[in-house]
């Protein structure tokens, strides 16, 4: 272990495009992760994942660019899923698992199908932030930029809309517009995360920032800044590790993130522990 | 509708997918009104006080109100979710969305806030979670923010369900107070003799609207059986209408405890 000097990763274009890309994918993953464990969608990126997986196979087989096709396909996907939940006739979970699910059966169909595209589709579910591409780095610098935008221009409906929703209905608040704007915001940043740490993992990296932050402040503002340093700090000590222990990268961000939400449980005793039993889904 | 008419509903029906909540309807709120209104479950209040807000439109009849006429709405304690990370001041500052674009809480805000808690007897409190503090002290910090807006109406759904003798004292006298400042009240209970006997005027429904007017007029066996679908004896005690529970006054003579 740590053979390799302590510089060395940098020397490398590769792992300083995959540092950047991770630890900015923590970081919008981290911000959008108050509002996913708040409202207890902790299973959204695991099925909005799964579903842009769906839009990536029929974008590949139609011969679609890639974000485009599994762009559209997953903010289609995120305002369903909030349109369903609302009616309140089948909870939040369900309308993700029904979504999610025949969305990602449609794509693993039209490549069963069509059998094109398996190399990508791979990178798609397992990650690649060694092979990240100047396109990466545009769209989830762009994607960071807009969401912290959107939320810090719109945070008290935002707030009001994720605490009360009925009041702020009354209040003159459009939640449905909220909510439809946080679905296609997480679709974004799914779409735009997922080639760097694979859509099986990033449902980890949108819940334990958020749920870490939730053990050390009672404040919902603090909560928005402190959740995203977590997530953009253990983006990059992942990344770290992961070159000098030579194990996968996205595995290592969470699991880093995972000692980190360990080490805060044990630190912040009974008070920490009954915040983050409340938040029931985690 | 003429100057002292807040709100009118006339004769409105509000239905989920096929089921009708409210069926022809017809309530009028007055500037100064303190009313409650009554009903067993499912009887439709809570609709009903969700078309006055604006929250559930009609699919008969129509909902008119005062123009520009500001609301308060506070909606039950038993609904909020006290683990949520929130202080008292961003509760009640959450409300002022109408062009704020960013998070910071300006001076004035956190003045006007402050004068509204401290008002209310929550003064001091502003930066402490919203889980810990007391029964009564929840329920005010949920009126402080209705009131922070200045409502001209204060909506209140079943503000004393859930809640011990204590806090329902304290709830009761706030909103007399309020009410004798001239702010006009419109609340839903389950609570006959703890809270709806000491309002002015009830509306009794059970989907339709059954009786309207002062307690002494509308409580009586008759119309309480057609709203709860139940006996019930109503005792006059001190000038105020008391309920009985006749079911329950058969069981207890059964065991042996009334004579």
């Amino acid at each position: 272990m740590f053979a390799a000097g302590i510089f060395e990763p940098f020397e490398y274009q590769f792992f300083n495009n995959g540092l950047v890309v991770a630890t900015l994918a923590g970081a919008l993953c981290g911000l959008l992760g108050v509002f996913v464990v708040l409202r207890g969608m902790s299973y959204i990126g695991h099925g909005l994942s799964h579903a842009v997986f769906g839009g990536a196979a029929a974008s590949a087989v139609m011969q679609l660019n890639y974000f485009v096709g599994a762009g559209i396909w997953g903010v289609a996907s995120g305002v369903i899923i909030g349109r369903i939940a609302r009616r309140k006739l089948i909870g939040a979970d369900a309308a993700i698992g029904v979504v999610t699910t025949a969305s990602f059966a449609l794509g693993l169909a039209l490549l069963n199908r069509y059998g094109q595209a398996k190399k990508s589709i791979e990178a798609v579910l397992f990650g690649s932030v060694l092979g990240v591409e100047t396109a990466d780095i545009i769209a989830v610098s762009a994607v960071s930029v807009l969401t912290a935008v959107i939320i810090f221009a719109l945070y008290r409906h935002f707030l009001f809309a994720t605490f009360d929703p009925e009041v702020a209905q009354t209040s003159g608040v459009k939640v449905a517009w909220i909510e439809a704007l946080l679905m296609a915001m997480l679709s974004l940043t799914i779409l735009v995360t997922m080639r760097v740490i694979g859509t099986l993992l990033i449902s980890a990296l949108l819940v334990i920032p958020a749920s870490v932050a939730r053990m050390t402040t009672n404040s919902f503002a603090r909560m928005l800044w402190i959740s995203p340093i977590i997530g953009a700090v253990s983006a990059s000590l992942g990344m770290y590790l992961s070159y000098h222990l030579d194990t996968s990268a996205s595995a290592t961000i969470i699991l880093v993130g995972t000692t980190m939400f360990i080490v805060v449980y044990a630190f912040t005793g009974l008070r920490g522990r009954s915040r983050i039993a409340h938040l029931h889904h985690v | 509708m003429t100057a002292d008419v807040l709100v009118e509903c006339a004769h409105i029906t509000c239905a989920y997918d096929s089921t009708v909540a409210v069926h022809d309807a017809h309530v009028t709120l007055y500037r100064g009104d303190f009313v409650g209104i009554v009903g067993p479950s499912g009887s439709g209040k809570t609709t009903l006080l969700k078309a006055i807000l604006g929250a559930v439109t009609p699919v008969e009849g129509h909902v008119t109100k005062k123009p520009g006429l500001r609301m308060g709405y506070v909606p039950q304690v038993e609904s909020v979710d006290w683990n949520f990370p929130v202080t008292v001041l961003e509760v009640v500052a959450m409300t002022r969305t109408a062009g704020r674009f960013f998070p910071r809480i300006t001076q004035d805000e956190r003045d006007g806030a402050i004068d509204v808690l401290t008002r209310l007897g929550l003064g001091g409190l502003e930066n402490r979670h919203i889980r810990e503090l007391s029964g009564g002290q929840q329920q005010r910090v949920f009126v402080a923010r209705a009131l922070f807006h200045r409502p001209e109406l204060l909506v209140l759904d079943e503000p004393t369900s859930g809640v011990d003798v204590r806090t329902r004292h304290e709830v009761l006298h706030l909103l007399a107070d309020l009410h004798d400042e001239g702010m006009s009240i419109v609340l839903t209970t389950h609570d006959l003799n703890g809270l709806a006997a000491h309002l002015p005027r009830l509306v009794c429904m059970n989907t339709h609207v059954i009786a309207d007017g002062p307690p002494l007029e509308v409580l009586n066996s008759d119309v309480l059986e057609r709203t709860y679908g139940a006996p019930m004896e109503v005792l006059i005690h001190g000038g105020m209408p008391v309920v009985l529970d006749q079911g329950n006054t058969e069981v207890v003579r059964r065991l042996g405890g009334l004579a």
